[in-house]
């Protein structure tokens, strides 16, 4: 009995399908910063949702093989597993893309097109001071542009 | 900011000079433009003195909940005036720099000199 209960179980196929659809949901979690480096998948994440779907796809069929075909397919304990750190995953990958960077202040008080531009006086990365005046004194135009620095 | 860096040539034969500001102290900013190859002016701000002028505080966004600045561009022409503004609603969507081109361009044909 135990023989041939233990012979069953190495006959059973690896369940690809899980351990494939997981590996998706993780390159669409942790993928953003190289997807980032391009326009059109850094504005909106079309890369990283179309990797979650698919490895959702896959998580799912593997799911249903195991549970479906328990005789053929492995994946009863793992499959589960694999699906809620995949749906943890999604969720917080959602949660930092459509509500954490959408909280920006408003900055009704920035200074509008037509205004002059507040005068300033900074540090530049030698230590030199420079000013707008300088700056604009200097070219035609100068893009400003104001970002959250690195630390 | 890799995209201006990338376009900085095409910027740069126009008369557009490229300026980034942040919380940032100096020596962070000449190590971070030694690393990503960036060789337009980094200005730092350690206060948010200025960034708090232009009203772009981000209150405790920062590490250790500090104030930074939210992303924003301006287009400043020589006169010292803004020509063009974007302020992003999303902190990972950030002005392009054919936007700002675009905007120069516009100006440019408004003012012929």
């Amino acid at each position: 009995m135990l023989i041939a209960s233990m012979s069953a179980g190495a006959k059973k196929s690896w369940n690809w399908s899980l351990w494939i659809g997981f590996l998706f949901a993780l390159t669409g979690f942790f993928s953003y910063t190289f997807f980032a480096q391009f326009p059109i998948t850094r504005d909106f994440p079309w890369a990283n949702l179309l990797l979650f779907a698919t490895g959702g796809i896959l998580l799912v069929l593997g799911l249903f093989r195991a549970f479906g075909k328990p005789r053929v397919y492995r994946g009863k304990i793992l499959g589960p597993i694999l699906a809620i750190l995949g749906i943890f995953m999604f969720g917080f990958f959602s949660y930092v893309f459509f509500y954490v960077l959408w909280q920006v202040p408003p900055s009704t008080g920035a200074p509008r097109v037509g205004q002059k531009a507040p005068e300033f006086t900074l540090s530049d990365q030698d230590g030199k001071d420079v000013s707008l005046r300088d700056l604009t004194s200097r070219s035609k135009a100068v893009a400003l542009i104001f970002y959250r620095g690195f630390w | 900011m890799r995209s201006f860096q990338q376009t900085l040539p095409e910027l740069e034969s126009r008369g557009i000079q490229v300026v980034a500001i942040s919380v940032d102290a100096p020596d962070i900013n000449r190590r971070q433009r030694q690393k990503l190859g960036y060789i337009y002016t980094f200005l730092s701000d350690p206060k948010a003195e200025v960034i708090r002028r232009y009203d772009l505080l981000h209150r405790s966004a920062g590490p250790k909940g500090t104030d930074i600045a939210r992303p924003a561009e301006f287009l400043i022409d020589s006169s010292g005036t803004i020509r063009w503004v974007n302020l992003t609603e999303n902190i990972a969507i950030r002005a392009r720099p054919e936007q700002v081109l675009e905007a120069f361009e516009r100006g440019e044909q408004a003012t012929p000199q």
